[in-house]
């Protein structure tokens, strides 16, 4: 009982807080202050509900398990990690990315290709491409290279669709001053339509990162070596053993995030004069 | 109809492609066979080979369509359509999971953005999460649902629509949240002037100029989903669905199953995200928004 009043308190003090925050005028510190502090909220009537109820560890570990799990398993989680989310899915996106961003600068010197290749390509970005997955390990075998297969093939057509659209993002009077300058294709390509096209792409870039990691997990779940993330969750469910699937969760989300940002901050370097980026010190 | 000519050679281009390489890769394998037999293929006899065989590594088309007919038209023709080796039970499964998550998803992520839009704590504390889980590969924690609602005596469609549903509330929700912030202040003004209660605004301007960013985000629920549902048969075991197929397909080394599994979700896929676009025409047509 004691548990549960306890999580109720954390409840209702989190809420206060964060109300009382919330009507305060928007500063840096109260936006990244009140979802932190939901997060913690939700941590800690997590930890309560489950001593509370006594839940068991089978079907929902507390938070302070799953970290002890994540501290005791360290070397695993980062054997899973380099496995799945460095060999299988960056290796995977830096080569699906770089073909669909080349394809794309070739369609785009054929406006008939153009045409047909985008609704076929919405088309395909609709897809359940995942099922892919099954049919790659089959193809590259179990280790990482089927992976990156899988994640080539999830992150080619969103990038591809988004670059083809991106170039042309200028309009006639960009190109016709392009002109004026007597700058030839090649010019007008590297000083103003890829610039211009730059938001587009990392938009396309944005989106491939989750695809990406996905589909390196997922993959996993079809066949793999005996580490990755995929593969750990999938048999640690087997043994019952939750606190190491949250732990790997975890470590998913981290790397999930992580890779999210470190394209989000990219993004803000390159297209600084966009107006989406501007005004957001 | 102007893109028809385009796309048609693009699908082409696709399918000639597809057939170039079954010849590639399938080639090894007529080849170790003849080798055995003690012959030499012919290049055509080598063609024919590769395009024919029984567990070749990549099927070509004509063989996959072979399968789907026979797994579908044939098998309704024989009065069969619905018996367990019909790839129209397995959509019929996979589709129930899509469906039934797609909607809870829908109805969860409306009434989170109804409260994201009119709760500044909510806005500012659950926001955030929200954009953050989008970077998350949610993914891969399917089969954990799937195990622990088994556990607590919850199985069948359920947990394969939770995690449908996981999947497709997170477009939903931030599309929807943008359109009911859509209406201009001066909009939202005018409705002052009217004396409106917050009701009124709400069911006479916001909801309806969410409508175009709702119809956008539930295409992209919607192909999440049927994902979702995909990726949640693969613990079960393989029972039935289309996930299960590819399981199956893939355990037993049965390509042109799985190709055909493949196909079959992805003419689901385009199904579902078309009668969606098809009722957005209307709808925004009837609204005048179109």
């Amino acid at each position: 009982m004691g548990w549960l009043a306890l999580g109720l308190v954390a409840w209702a003090l989190g809420w206060w807080i964060n109300s009382r925050l919330s009507h305060q005028p928007r500063t840096r510190a109260t936006r990244l202050l009140v979802p932190v502090i939901f997060g913690l909220t939700v941590v800690v009537i997590w930890e309560c509900l489950v001593r509370g109820l006594s839940i068991s560890p089978v079907l929902l570990p507390a938070p302070t398990a799953i970290a002890a799990t994540f501290a005791k398993s360290t070397h695993i989680l980062w054997a899973d990690f380099v496995q799945t989310a460095l060999k299988g899915a960056l290796t995977g996106y830096i080569m699906g990315c770089g073909a669909a961003f080349l394809t794309a600068i070739a369609i785009d010197r054929f406006p008939f290709l153009q045409r047909g290749l985008l609704p076929v390509g919405n088309f395909v970005a609709a897809l359940p491409i995942i099922g892919m997955a099954p049919i790659l390990v089959m193809w590259f075998g179990f280790d990482w290279q089927s992976k990156a297969a899988v994640v080539v093939v999830m992150v080619f057509f969103p990038m591809l669709v988004n670059t083809v659209q991106g170039l042309t993002d200028t309009d006639a009077m960009q190109r016709d001053l392009m002109r004026t300058y007597a700058a030839g294709y090649w010019q007008t390509l590297f000083k103003l339509r890829l610039p211009a096209a730059m938001p587009f792409i990392f938009n396309g870039l944005k989106i491939a990162t989750t695809l990406a990691l996905i589909g390196a997990i997922v993959a996993e779940f079809f066949g793999s070596p005996i580490k990755g993330m995929g593969f750990r969750i999938s048999t640690s469910v087997g043994q019952l053993a939750l606190d190491l699937v949250w732990a790997e969760i975890v470590v998913a989300a981290i790397a999930g995030s992580g890779f999210y940002g470190a394209v989000a901050l990219l993004e803000k370097a390159v297209t600084f004069w966009h107006p989406s980026q501007r005004g957001r010190a | 109809m102007r893109n028809l000519l385009p796309v048609l050679t693009i699908v082409a281009t696709l399918l000639a492609l597809w057939y170039a390489a079954a010849v590639a890769l399938n080639a090894q394998w007529a080849r170790d066979q003849a080798a055995r037999a003690g012959e030499t293929l012919t290049i055509p006899a080598l063609i024919n080979d590769t395009w024919s065989q029984d567990k070749p590594k990549l099927p070509a088309p004509h063989q996959v369509a072979v399968e789907i007919w026979q797994t579908t038209g044939a098998m309704v023709l024989e009065g069969r359509g619905f018996s367990k080796r019909s790839l129209f039970y397995h959509s019929w499964i996979t589709f129930s999971a899509t469906a039934l998550g797609f909607v809870l998803g829908t109805a969860l992520g409306i009434a989170l953005a109804i409260g994201i839009v009119y709760n500044r704590t909510m806005d500012m504390s659950v926001m955030p999460w929200v954009i953050a889980s989008q970077t998350i590969p949610i993914l891969a924690i399917a089969p954990m649902i799937i195990v622990v609602l088994n556990a607590v005596g919850i199985s069948g469609l359920l947990p394969k629509a939770m995690i449908s549903m996981y999947l497709s509330f997170f477009p939903v929700v931030v599309g929807m949240v943008k359109g009911l912030r859509s209406p201009t202040p001066m909009q939202l003004d005018q409705m002052r002037t009217w004396n409106a209660s917050a009701n009124q605004t709400f069911w006479r301007l916001r909801l309806p100029s969410s409508m175009p960013y709702l119809f956008t985000s539930l295409k992209v629920g919607m192909a999440a989903s049927l994902v979702g549902a995909i990726v949640g048969e693969l613990p079960t075991g393989a029972v039935a669905g289309l996930g299960a197929r590819l399981l199956a397909g893939s355990y037993y080394g049965q390509t042109i199953q799985i190709w055909s599994a493949l196909i079959m979700a992805a003419t689901l896929a385009a199904a579902l995200v078309g009668l969606i676009g098809l009722i957005q025409r209307i709808t925004l047509k009837r609204m005048g928004m179109a």
